[in-house]
């Protein structure tokens, strides 16, 4: 990392990531007499799931979801747990003295700061099976959509359609609705007996349970139609989403062609579950593993979230996807394990029914887990890497002539090497590559972990170096 | 239709900005994905390989589809505040 760098303080612990694991922990951690630095790129604390309303938002009426992360916010003001938001983390690296450096981009000169130890809360990202015109303007991510309404209270444009998987199919629609916008139908893969499956663990949180009710019930009550076991298979429009094609599935969620129906619209809301974001405890050097219940690939950990790697610990979301309802626990759980770690004092933070709240949580991921039939909604067409524009036909060519993993995929298309990272084809990459070559994820495994985490503007790189003080070699003779 | 959710909003002051030369309004604190969202402004640039129209898309700052021009620097419309005057351009790939 940058030498010239200047300013660095060191903390007992860092926690990247503000949401209700990372503020949690962070609180928990401060209250011990830690010295604790908080990290989020967002505007305020809440993460995703409790995302805080825009500033141009004066008044309006507070959902039950916005009050626990109003409380949160509150009780991080009061606790005083020093915080930098609007602030990314781009690297994390071992330092010289059995530390962390952690690399920041943010509205202040602090370059990087160095830490004993460092939480990981950087929550999920979504995965969203690329269909042909998946890339058309007025197609939304299904939480990327939450994040629109949350933070501004907009609705999409016009006839919407939501479809995807799980349980947040129906809160985005129910949402849309209540925001004065038009929900035309929802598409779920997920049969009604996928969900009478999940409902023995649903029962374990009634209110909860009862929320989601809820939400299909105002969906009934507007006559909205539900198809179930279906997906898209196609998003059309020229220069904006003019309408979608469904298709029912058969129980691998492998499209059935010869019942399909167009749907005119012009926003599509859509997205199969969430992934682990991982990138930030891979750089460390942690060990990872394969579990499609937990959402995919995530750190190994022990009890309390430490991570394979001394001084990384890991929780929320990004440890497995197990929703909100376990997140705090999972956070107050990492700040005992750092507290014990660094201090040998033993917390005792709270285990009540946390073993519910997973089992809840699991449940809701199950109904998330790809099919093997999802493969065949691709195109060969269909860009997967959107960055780079490469598509499904690029991919399987390279898999063909001999490419069987992620690095290989990419070194010979590029695919993945755009500014999002790979974040967005990477899990398709591992799909297909699984579907050619028989491998199973854990053998296909993951691209190299490289930084930055997130785009960092070149200023942030150089430091105080000024291109006018580099030294220019004279012209060499011939 | 449902209107009462959002009948009851209050908006800070209004402000103008400029995307590609053209005046929008917006709201003080608002993104500039937000005010272009609500000007139903969908298409906010060209992909730089295929050249497809893009929009936003992740809405959370990973995808990078709603980066836009801001003083000749690329940023992410959905992280980025607007602010009174602001010019903001779409960004050209050569």
């Amino acid at each position: 990392m940058v030498s010239s760098l200047i300013g660095c303080n060191m903390y007992d612990v860092v926690v990247i990531g503000a949401g209700p694991a990372g503020a949690n922990a962070a609180i928990d951690a401060h209250d011990h007499g830690l010295r604790v630095l908080l990290i989020d790129e967002g505007r305020d604390a809440g993460g995703q799931v409790w995302r805080p309303k825009s500033g141009s938002i004066l008044k309006a009426s507070v959902t039950s979801i916005e009050r626990k992360g109003n409380q949160l916010r509150e009780h991080l003001q009061k606790s005083e747990v020093k915080r930098k938001f609007e602030t990314r983390v781009w690297h994390i690296e071992k330092s010289d003295n059995g530390g962390w450096i952690v690399g920041l981009s943010g509205p202040d000169d602090e370059k990087q700061v160095t830490s004993r130890t460092v939480i990981i809360a950087t929550g999920a990202q979504e995965r969203i099976i690329p269909v042909n015109g998946w890339t058309l303007p007025g197609v939304l991510g299904l939480a990327g959509s939450t994040a629109l309404m949350k933070e501004n209270l907009l609705p999409p444009h016009g006839r919407s359609i939501v479809a995807g998987t799980g349980p947040l199919v129906f809160y985005v629609a129910s949402e849309i609705q209540r925001l004065g916008g038009n929900v035309t139908a929802i598409s779920t893969l997920n049969s009604k007996l996928d969900w009478c499956k999940a409902l023995p663990s649903m029962i374990l949180k009634p209110r909860l349970l009862f929320q989601g009710l809820c939400w299909v019930l105002s969906l009934y009550l507007k006559r909205i139609p539900i198809f179930w076991r279906t997906g898209i298979i196609t998003i059309e429009g020229e220069n904006a989403v003019e309408g979608v094609t469904i298709t029912k599935v058969d129980k691998d969620w492998a499209p059935k062609k010869d019942h399909q129906r167009y749907i005119p619209c012009e926003s599509v809301c859509y997205g199969q579950g969430l992934l682990p974001e991982i990138s930030a405890s891979r750089l460390t050097g942690a060990d990872h593993y394969y579990d499609e219940k937990l959402g995919g690939w995530v750190p190994t950990i022990d009890d309390l979230g430490r991570t394979s790697e001394k001084g990384i610990y890991a929780c929320g979301d990004n440890a497995g996807i197990l929703g909100v309802t376990v997140a705090p626990i999972s956070g107050k759980r990492a700040a005992q394990a750092v507290i014990e770690d660094l201090k040998g004092e033993n917390p005792g933070a709270g285990q009540s029914n946390l073993k519910m709240m997973q089992k809840f949580g699991r449940a809701m991921t199950v109904l998330n887990i790809p099919r093997s039939g999802l493969i065949k909604f691709i195109d060969d067409e269909t860009e997967i890497c959107r960055c780079e524009g490469i598509t499904k036909r690029d991919i399987d060519h390279e898999i063909a002539h001999g490419a069987q993993s992620h690095n290989a995929v990419k070194s010979g298309t590029r695919c993945g090497m755009g500014p999002c990272g790979g974040r967005f084809c990477m899990d398709t990459v591992a799909m297909l590559t699984a579907h050619h070559t028989s491998k199973t994820r854990e053998e296909i495994g993951l691209p190299t972990a490289r930084p930055p985490l997130r785009p960092v503007i070149l200023d942030t790189l150089s430091g105080d170096l000024d291109y006018d003080d580099l030294p220019i070699p004279g012209v060499s003779p011939l | 239709m449902n209107k009462g959710a959002v009948s009851q909003v209050q908006r800070s002051e209004k402000i103008s900005f400029q995307f590609d030369g053209i005046d929008m309004d917006a709201y003080e604190g608002e993104t500039i994905a937000a005010a272009l969202f609500r000007a139903e402004v969908s298409h906010l640039r060209d992909a730089p390989n295929s050249k497809n129209p893009r929009g936003l898309f992740c809405v959370m700052g990973v995808c990078q589809e709603c980066v836009v021009s801001v003083d000749g620097k690329i940023v992410e419309a959905c992280r980025t505040n607007v602010s009174d005057g602001l010019i903001v351009n779409r960004v050209q790939y050569v």
